[in-house]
This record gives C-alpha cells, sequence and structure tokens, in this order.
C-alpha cells in the first residue's frame, strides 16, 4: 500500500502547481469571465505543448502513456488558482470517452490533435429531463442513406460553446450510441450559456444532423457502458478537483483567521474559530484521503470497487467538502460575500462541482444499490 | 500509488484468518457471532492465547516479545482480529505502559515488567485523570512526597478504568509543586496491592464494569518505579498520547458495527420488507459507510507511512476527532433500526443475540469523545500545532 505519488506524478504535480500560481493567477481566470470564450487557445497549445493534455493516453495515440492519477493530479493543481481551460470537459470528458469508445482511425482524427492542444472536445451527454441517468435520452439516430440522421436537445454541455468536436449519445436502434460530430455541421446550433461559476457551456440543438458511419464511436447500443465509465472518471476529477480548491480555501481561511483582528485580538485566536477550522482541516483530509482512492479506482474495471470509492468520494465533496466551501466563506465574514474577494469565486467553482456528474442522493443511492452492499451484511 | 496488499500480504491475511477461526474456543466464537459481551476473563483468556501462540504484541521489538512483523503485517492482523470480534486485549500493559517503558524504561524496568505484561500474568491501568483534572491534566494533585529511596503517595485517581482487574497502575504525579505545572510532574509505577491503596469501581453508561475511582493514601512507592526521570513526567505523557490518537480511530468497532448494523436491519421489516431493501433505511445505512471509507483512507495512508519507517503525517491527528464520532453514529443508527427492540438492557432470549449488546454499547460508546483527549480538547491542539492559528 503506497499513497506516494511517484516521482514524474510528482514533477508532473510540481510543474502544474507553477503554471498555475505564476503564469495563471485567479486574476487571469477573473478577466477571462466575461470573454465569449472564456479561456485562451494559446494557453490551451501551451498545455498541449506540456504534455498535461496526452498524460492519460496511451503512446500509440500520441499520449504520455500515464493514467488516470496523472489527470488527476493536473486538475487539483488547476484548480488552485481556478485556472480555466476546459481540462476536464476535452482530456476527461471528450478525451477518455474518445479513447475507450472509438477505433484507430477516430483516434488520429479526433484525439491526437486534441492532445496537441490544436484542438478541444465536449460531450453531449446531458438531456433536460436525464438528470444523471445517461440512457433516459430522447436524441434519437435513425439510419439514413449516408449514415444517421441525429435530432434533439442536449443542455449544459461543457465546453460545447467553443469544442471544435462534439461527441453526442443517442438512441439508435440498437440502443444508446455515441457520435462525433463538428460543432459546425449542418443544423447543429449552439447557444451559449454563462454557469454560476464564471465558465460556459453551451445548449445544442439538433435538427436532422447528418453524419456519416464513419462518425459513430463503436457498435450501436455500446455507448450506455462507455458512458457509465466516462462519468466515473468525470466524479473522480470533479473530486480530485475539489480536492485542489478546498486546500485552498482551507489556507486562505486560516490566512484570515491569523490576520484579521476584532476585539483588541486576531480573530484566529477565539476558541469558535479554532474549532471550526480544525473540522474544516479534518473534511479536506478525508476529501484527499478518498480522493486518492477514487483516481486510483476509476481505472479499475471492478465495477463495485470502483463505483463505491468513486461515489464515497463524490458523497464526500457534496457534505464534507460542501461545508468546507460554506464555512471558508463564512469565516471571511462581509468580504467573503463580495465578488471582489477570491473565496467567493472558489465557492461557487465547488458547487458547480457537486451539481455535476452526480450529485450527494445520486451517489448515495447508487452505492446502496450495488449488489455488495447487501452481500456485507451475510 | 498503490491500494492493495500484496500477494504475500493476502497470503498472511489467509493464515491469520485460519489461525484465529481455530483458535477460538467455541463459546467465545458464539460470543463474537452473537451479542459480544465479553467480560475481563474472556478478554484475559484471548490474550493468553495469543501469548501462546506469540502474537500478543505485535507491536513491540523482536527481541522484547514482539513478532517481527511490518507495519502491513500488523495492520492486517488487528483487521483480522476485529473482523472476527474477537475480545479486545486490555491496552494499558500492551499498547501504553510496555512501549513507554521499551522506550523510555531502564533495563531493570523492562526486565521486571515486560514478560509479565506479555504472559498476562500482570495486568495495568491507567492513573491520569483527577477529579478537578480533567481537560486541564497538568493541574493533578495527586504528591508524591520525596522520602528518600522512596516516595509517599497521597491523592485520588479518577477513571482508572478495569482498575479491579488490574495489577498494577501508571500514574503521574506531582513531585514538585514550586514549578510550572507541567515541569513539577513525574511517571510512576505503582503496585495496587500498597497498602493505603483503595479501589472503588463504578458502571459505565453502558452498565459495564469499566470505570473505577482508586485513592492513595500514604502509599509507599521505591524511586526505581519511575520512568523517563523525576518531574519529566509530562513529556513521556505527551508520548503516549500520540500512541493513544491512532488507537481511538475506532476503525475495527466501526466496521465490525457496520455489518451488525446491515444484519440488523436485514432481518427487521418496514413495510412489509427487511428495512435493508428500504430505499430510505439504505440510504442512511450507506452514508455512514461511505463516511467510513473516507476515514478508513485516512486511516490507510498513516499506515502507508509507518510501512517506509515514517511517522504518520499531520492528517493522522484527525483520526481520533472523526473516529469517534463514527462510531456514534453507528451505533446510533443501529438504535434507530433496532426500534422498541433498542429498550433491551441485559436480557437473554429476549431480543435477537446480535441485537442485545447494541444498547449497552451505544451507551458505553457515548464515552469515546471525551476520553483520551476530549474532542474539544483534540480540536485545540490541532488549531495550535498544525493549523498554526494564533493563541489567545
Amino acid at each position: 500500500m503506497d499513497f506516494e505519488l511517484d516521482q514524474d506524478q510528482q514533477m508532473l504535480a510540481k510543474t502544474v502547481a507553477d503554471f498555475a500560481k505564476n503564469e495563471s493567477p485567479v486574476e487571469r481566470f477573473r478577466k477571462l469571465r466575461d470573454d465569449d470564450v472564456g479561456y485562451e487557445p494559446a494557453a490551451w497549445k501551451h498545455m498541449g505543448e506540456l504534455g498535461w493534455l496526452g498524460v492519460p493516453f496511451p503512446e500509440s495515440v500520441g499520449g504520455f502513456g500515464g493514467g488516470f492519477i496523472e489527470c488527476a493530479v493536473v486538475l487539483e493543481k488547476l484548480a488552485t488558482t481556478l485556472v480555466p481551460e476546459p481540462y476536464l470537459a476535452s482530456v476527461v470528458l471528450g478525451g477518455l470517452t474518445l479513447l475507450r469508445a472509438g477505433n484507430d482511425a477516430q483516434h488520429g482524427a479526433y484525439l491526437a490533435p486534441m492532445i496537441e492542444g490544436d484542438t478541444t472536445l465536449a460531450l453531449a451527454y446531458s438531456e433536460p429531463q436525464s438528470r444523471h441517468d445517461v440512457t433516459a435520452l430522447e436524441t434519437t439516430a435513425s439510419p439514413d442513406a449516408m449514415g444517421y440522421r441525429l435530432s434533439g436537445k442536449k443542455v449544459w454541455v461543457l465546453n460545447g460553446h467553443n469544442a471544435d468536436h462534439l461527441i453526442v449519445s443517442a438512441k439508435a436502434p440498437g440502443g444508446v450510441t455515441l457520435f462525433v460530430v463538428p460543432r459546425d455541421a449542418k443544423g447543429l446550433t449552439v447557444r451559449v450559456a454563462k454557469t454560476i461559476d464564471g465558465h460556459k457551456a453551451a445548449f445544442v440543438e439538433l435538427e436532422d444532423v447528418i453524419v456519416t458511419e464513419d462518425a459513430r464511436l463503436g457498435e450501436e447500443g455500446s455507448g450506455a457502458a462507455v458512458l457509465d465509465r466516462t462519468l466515473d472518471y468525470a466524479a473522480a476529477a470533479a473530486v480530485a478537483e475539489a480536492v485542489g480548491i478546498t486546500t485552498t480555501m482551507l489556507d486562505m481561511t486560516i490566512d484570515y483567521l491569523g490576520t484579521r483582528e476584532q476585539f483588541g485580538a486576531k480573530i484566529g485566536s477565539f476558541q469558535a474559530l479554532q474549532h471550526r477550522a480544525v473540522d474544516m482541516y479534518a473534511e479536506v483530509e478525508l476529501l484527499r484521503s478518498i480522493s486518492m482512492a477514487s483516481m486510483v479506482r476509476a481505472d479499475q474495471d471492478d465495477d463495485t470497487a470502483r463505483r463505491g470509492d468513486v461515489s464515497a468520494a463524490k458523497y464526500q465533496l457534496a457534505t464534507g467538502g460542501i461545508w468546507v466551501a460554506q464555512q471558508s466563506l463564512q469565516l471571511h465574514g462581509g468580504i467573503g460575500a463580495t465578488d471582489e474577494h477570491d473565496i467567493g469565486l472558489y465557492f461557487k467553482r465547488m458547487y458547480a462541482l457537486n451539481a455535476l456528474f452526480g450529485d450527494e442522493e445520486h451517489h448515495v443511492a447508487r452505492f446502496a444499490n450495488d449488489p455488495s452492499f447487501v452481500e456485507a451484511s451475510t | 500509488m498503490n491500494l492493495t496488499f500484496t500477494e504475500e500480504e493476502e497470503a498472511f491475511r489467509e493464515e491469520v484468518r485460519a489461525w484465529i477461526q481455530a483458535a477460538m474456543p467455541e463459546e467465545m466464537r458464539e460470543k463474537a457471532n452473537g451479542e459480544g459481551h465479553f467480560t475481563p476473563e474472556d478478554s484475559a483468556e484471548w490474550h493468553r492465547i495469543l501469548y501462546e501462540k506469540g502474537w500478543v504484541a505485535p507491536h513491540w521489538p523482536k527481541e522484547l516479545g514482539g513478532t517481527g512483523w511490518d507495519a502491513a503485517r500488523r495492520f492486517i492482523f488487528s483487521e483480522e482480529m476485529e473482523m472476527a470480534g474477537a475480545p479486545q486485549l486490555s491496552t494499558f500493559g500492551l499498547s501504553m505502559v510496555g512501549p513507554l517503558i521499551i522506550n523510555h524504561g531502564t533495563d531493570a524496568q523492562k526486565k521486571r515488567f515486560l514478560p509479565k505484561i506479555l504472559s498476562a500474568e500482570e495486568f495495568w491501568c491507567q492513573g491520569y485523570s483527577e477529579p478537578s483534572s480533567g481537560s486541564d491534566l497538568a493541574s493533578l494533585r495527586t504528591t508524591a512526597e520525596d522520602a528518600g529511596d522512596h516516595f509517599i503517595v497521597n491523592g485520588q485517581k479518577t477513571w482508572t478504568s478495569y482498575a479491579q482487574f488490574a495489577d498494577w497502575i501508571f500514574c503521574l504525579v506531582r513531585t514538585d509543586p514550586s514549578v510550572k505545572k507541567q515541569a513539577g510532574i513525574t511517571f510512576l509505577l505503582i503496585d495496587l496491592k500498597s497498602p493505603g491503596v483503595e479501589v472503588k469501581p463504578m458502571l459505565t453508561l453502558g452498565h459495564t464494569p469499566a470505570f473505577c475511582d482508586t485513592f492513595f493514601d500514604n502509599v509507599k512507592v521505591p524511586k526505581e518505579n519511575v520512568v523517563g526521570g523525576i518531574n519529566n513526567g509530562w513529556t513521556m505523557a505527551k508520548a503516549l498520547l500520540g500512541h493513544e490518537r491512532t488507537l481511538l480511530a475506532m476503525i475495527g468497532p466501526s466496521r465490525h458495527t457496520l455489518v451488525k448494523l446491515k444484519k440488523i436491519a436485514a432481518t427487521r421489516l418496514v413495510n412489509g420488507r427487511p428495512m435493508l431493501e428500504d430505499p430510505v433505511w439504505r440510504a442512511k445505512i450507506a452514508r455512514l459507510e461511505m463516511r467510513f471509507r473516507a476515514h478508513l483512507m485516512v486511516s490507510y495512508r498513516a499506515l502507508a507511512e509507518q510501512q517506509k519507517g515514517r511517522m504518520p503525517g499531520p492528517e493522522s491527528s484527525i483520526l481520533k476527532l472523526v473516529g469517534t464520532k463514527l462510531i456514534q453514529e453507528i451505533t446510533e443508527l443501529c438504535m434507530e433500526v433496532m426500534g422498541e427492540n433498542s429498550l433491551t438492557w441485559y436480557n437473554h432470549n429476549v431480543v435477537p443475540a446480535v441485537e442485545e449488546s447494541i444498547g449497552p454499547y451505544f451507551c458505553y460508546e457515548r464515552a469515546a469523545t471525551i476520553y483520551g483527549g476530549s474532542n474539544e480538547i483534540q480540536r485545540n491542539v490541532i488549531a495550535k500545532m498544525i493549523l498554526q492559528l494564533p493563541s489567545s
């Protein structure tokens, strides 16, 4: 048993942390909040050159042959200054879906340029009525002389407003199926929607969008199983990000407690606030610890073990992690409730991560409904 | 990063598991699977069985009676003991004063005390708290007056758990009243058979005979019974406290009680079906189990550090805080699932055996957030030592 990152992973963590601190302080995110895209293609290209966009992909597709742990390391460190580039949307949601579902030609066409930092991806899986059920789809893929005709609506497509390619889930005759669709495809319209955390997502409408068979990822009906795995990656990714965020929020709060004076004393000397800070520390360490389990398990095929730790981690994000976000803001007092102070930016990102990829009740139910849950009592 | 045990470690687990099943006397095994009310005699019997096998003190150096196992094997061993529901051994000798004597005792003390701790010939208890010194332990008033080659001890110790079954007590006593309160304390070993010692047992909330008051009236204690030097007792106490914190992570009891909780929920009905199949009750149990997983990972991190021969990281400071709260929540949910059956109090064959012990155990564990440094004191310490918040 070993919880330490290996040397390469430690190096990666340090490089990304230095980048976040020196080249993308929170001020950069603040400026880009009002931008139409919300991030910079040049920074994305830079990440590609540094190899960060390829860490979880095998060398055969142009990646660096790492695993999901490397992805989690990058996400955690980028989160410390709210770096806005769409790593989670493009590398985790888009990239890992393509990796698992696509063939060599598709990897070459869509994954390789993303790894280089030349393009970005998005995964359009969520619909107004689907909540966290990837099979509850109304988007259809009807066979057509050319291949398929896609029609339907997708909501809150992360990075959908700017991605070069969207991976769209739809019901084909053989079941839930994934297709790669260029954002500029005929019949596809994108409406940009701002999100609570200062990012942008897309509402996508598909009206008789024609795609060829080459655009289909895997066999008809293979999409649900792939999405199930992708969403475990995504939940583990959200947790890794939340570790970076809550660690930063705790540090900021402890700094504030050590400098702010009231009643002639540093407020961090007051026991009520000290005890709150300790409980926050405990929740952050619980989150960090279960995040380590979920990032290791995310790559494993054993459903029970993977889902168990991923759900337990997302549950800790939703409970302890959100509580830390709330208390960080509370302990900053009035300034914490302004847009001027950074603490609120982290706070809002935590709520976005909480709402995505299965909320508290979803993961409680999934954990409780795993066959192993009852077996343990016999 | 690798979160699994090696093949050799898993083989060791199998060996331990098989041995426990074979070694546990039939009656003890029945208790372990059922109501789980072990008496101090059960615990002593299990202690002797482990001693015969050479497995009673895995964390001691091999040359002093330990097993020579690494941290992972010690962890697996205690996991298996807990999962089998085996009686808990008295920790005061094996895990507290024993290691302290190993690290800070004289050769004579090692020779005199350690073999009898191992063999269960002598049991120990702890004399720290006093009626007026709980969280503010350093204010203790039991005195040890210098009388040449010995001390004369006077005072009262409380929460001297299991003193009525013990042969020896390790105490913090005041040897110098003229200096700063922490500086005048000595760590002293006292024979409970000495004239002037009186032990008065007191029931816990769970009606177990754990607690005691222990009185000292002009008790003569030889100076050779000082551990770590005169007026150096506070340092000794702190060395012990760090050890206690990982002991109090409650990993074993939590895991064991979660299994019991599911067993109970599988047999009791709500709306005509087992509670374990009801989504609301299932979710309640699942929440605690997920919390347990996160807590378990914190303790695995500490274990992995020890495996590398390093001290556990600062995060291990939260283990007592989180673990004691968690075991209270688990036992409380057991009570809730049992419904009216949670009224039962030391009956026989009135409710299913697995439910019989829950009420007293639930009551007993209310002490978990208090003993070993109350959770409020833990927070004070973490705020100061780890978060380095300003002092008032």
